[in-house]
């Protein structure tokens, strides 16, 4: 076990090298920041010296090799538009972005799963055909506008919630939902669909002539055998919300997470926190990940891991 | 026999699929007495396990039994009042193992789980106690170092010894009647031999009630008293095995012991049944083994009941008498030779 967690973290490493590179690359070609933080009259020497200050004038290698040298070390740098820290600026959002993302994912999981074992237990009954109604229905919704919607509703509209920023619960549900409704309605098809196969298999025969109730049969014995495949959606999902959906649905609410000071970052073309986002991000994923495959092997112990 | 366990009566058991409605079970009666075993043979999609599922409460949608009654020591099992009581005896006193034994058992929880979860609930043992008597009943069904197996998952364990887990698991609230659904058909054959003995030696020692479905006639020459075979989900014949091995009188049990291969060489060689199964979509006119019997008549179109004929149940018109081998040797020389 030891041995396969350390080959795995390896491989992490290998990815988030990966991903260094093509960040490193990629914020370099979407502009120059020098034009950003520079007034438009500033002369060529101001320019020129500007660019030295940022490292920008020398060789590309050698700009990449210091990044790298510097991640090692846990500098990613500092922010050019705040002048401050990368990690810093990161640290003090990420919080709350996490908080956001586990929210979501947490209401998501919790409606999905009874919905869609509930709608396995009679495939065809009318439970079924309302729930794969549903989530059909607000798999089509965009979640910019869905969040939008939201916000003329319960905001505007009744004034039942705040329609943005982070200072309470209350402020938490709507964005919350936003984000958690289009993965609810992945997940209760996944759910569904696998319920009704495990159902069907031979080992829940078994389990009925033991003469175990339906409770147990449906929410131990085939709902485990459904974990794998269900747990693997649910963390794919997460990941789409944190590294991809949360910079919607945060800059809509004005939720001060990492997705809106990612925005804002490509806005400022502040490149050094750009960087810094993605690759805490990465980070997160990868780690992620090997939890992920780590409670694969608590739950089927068939499962290898190398 | 002195008391009747089981008693399945007239029977019907019909599947509403896409294509129409199959009637699986058409009238089955059948009945198994205290420490008797019963064979109930026929090939697939005869019924046979349908039959036994409906006994053990089994059959849902699609699936519905739509006529006759199943009692238990007298009580129906069926109808709002009998299902209460088809609850409390399931796994109690009336217990199933299966086909296969790797897909019947749950591949994420150890043999020790599955066997400690049934009497955890039916017998309210605490764990300590769950474990003592799962241990007793692995050594009860001779699993080799047994306290090792019970935290073994179904995966780590060979075919013949998922089986005996198994029936350790149908065992373990010593029931009366056992329900084999062809426990040997995915075994290979010392371990077939190995899995019938066991079960033997279990029902002497358990004073245990087997049915034991198969299509495997040397299983039932082994261990049965009794046989019905089944056709087309009906019984066709029913006897004691002696009978059904020396004077085989439904052409469809002369056909299938035809089919068999005997090891004393007396018999040249194997026939098959020519043509196929009735399809059960169907419904039927007259007897349903009609279309590839070879000793049809014009009246054979008309409907047969299974009745009395010395000591047996036979639903034929012409049904034979006599030994078996000549007499349908000579009506079936006809039917290609394999």
């Amino acid at each position: 076990m030891g041995r396969i967690l350390l080959l795995r973290s390896w491989h992490g490493l290998i990815v988030i090298m990966g991903v260094t590179i093509v960040v490193f690359v990629v914020t370099r070609m979407i502009g120059d920041p020098v034009d950003i933080m520079l007034p438009l009259e500033a002369t060529a020497e101001q320019r020129a010296a500007f660019e030295h200050q940022l490292g920008l004038d020398r060789p590309i290698l050698v700009q990449f090799f210091d990044y790298v040298w510097s991640l090692a070390q846990f500098d990613l740098g500092d922010s050019l538009w705040q002048n401050r820290p990368a990690l810093e600026i990161i640290l003090e959002r990420l919080p709350l972005t996490l908080y956001l993302c586990f929210s979501a994912i947490a209401v998501a999981v919790l409606v999905a799963v009874p919905m869609g074992v509930i709608a396995a237990l009679k495939p065809g009954g009318i439970i079924d055909k309302i729930t794969v109604l549903l989530s059909l229905g607000a798999l089509s919704v965009p979640q910019f506008w869905l969040g939008l919607l939201f916000i003329m509703v319960f905001a505007v509209q009744l004034g039942w919630l705040p329609a943005g920023g982070a200072a309470s619960f209350k402020h938490l549900i709507l964005p919350a939902l936003t984000l958690a409704i289009p993965t609810m309605t992945r997940l209760v098809m996944v759910v569904r669909s696998q319920m009704m196969d495990e159902l069907n298999a031979q080992y829940v025969k078994t389990a009925e002539a033991k003469g175990m109730p339906l409770f147990r049969i449906v929410g131990l014995h085939a709902m485990r055998n459904c974990a794998v495949p269900v747990m693997t959606l649910t963390a794919w999902e997460f990941i789409r919300i944190l590294s991809g959906y949360t910079v919607v649905v945060e800059t809509v609410f004005a939720w001060p997470g990492l997705g809106l000071i990612a925005l804002q970052a490509i806005e400022r073309q502040d490149l050094v926190l750009l960087q810094a986002i993605v690759f805490v991000i990465a980070v997160i994923v990868v780690v992620f990940n090997l939890a992920v495959d780590i409670i694969y092997k608590v739950i089927d112990p068939r499962i290898k891991l190398d | 026999m002195t008391q009747k366990l089981l008693e399945i009566d007239n029977l019907e058991v019909h599947f509403t699929t896409r294509r129409g409605v199959v009637r699986a079970v058409r009238g089955v009666s059948l009945s198994v007495g205290k420490g008797e075993t019963l064979g109930l043979v026929g090939e697939s999609g005869s019924g046979k396990s349908v039959t036994s599922q409906a006994a053990m409460g089994l059959v849902h949608i699609p699936g519905e039994i739509v006529g006759g009654d199943i009692r238990w020591k007298g009580q129906s099992l069926l109808g709002p009042e009998g299902h209460p009581l088809s609850r409390r005896i399931r796994g109690r006193e009336m217990a199933m193992i299966f086909q296969d034994a790797m897909t019947s058992l749950n591949p994420l929880f150890t043999c020790g789980q599955q066997i400690t979860e049934v009497l955890r609930y039916h017998r309210k043992m605490n764990k300590a106690q769950a474990q003592a008597r799962a241990l007793e009943l692995f050594e009860l069904v001779g699993i080799s170092a047994p306290l090792e197996r019970l935290n073994q998952y179904p995966f780590e364990m060979s075919g013949g010894m998922r089986q005996r887990g198994m029936i350790a698991m149908a065992l373990a609230c010593e029931p009366e009647l056992l329900i084999a659904d062809e426990p040997t058909t995915a075994l290979d054959v010392t371990i077939q031999a190995q899995i019938l003995e066991l079960l033997q030696d279990l029902q002497k020692r358990l004073d245990l009630s087997i049915i034991m479905i198969t299509h495997d006639l040397g299983v039932v020459a082994g261990l049965c008293d009794r046989v019905a075979v089944m056709y087309g989900g009906q019984i066709v014949e029913e006897a004691s095995a002696d009978e059904i091995f020396s004077h085989p009188a439904h052409p469809y049990t002369m056909g299938l012991l035809r089919s068999t291969p005997r090891i004393d060489g007396k018999d040249d060689r194997m026939v098959s049944i020519a043509g196929s199964p009735p399809d059960l979509l169907q419904a039927q006119q007259g007897c349903a083994f009609a279309s590839r019997c070879p000793s049809r008549k014009a009246e054979c179109s008309r409907d047969v009941q299974l009745k009395e004929m010395a000591s047996r149940q036979v639903a034929c018109r012409f049904p034979f008498s006599g030994p078996w081998s000549r007499d349908f040797k000579e009506r079936t020389d006809h039917i290609g030779t394999r």
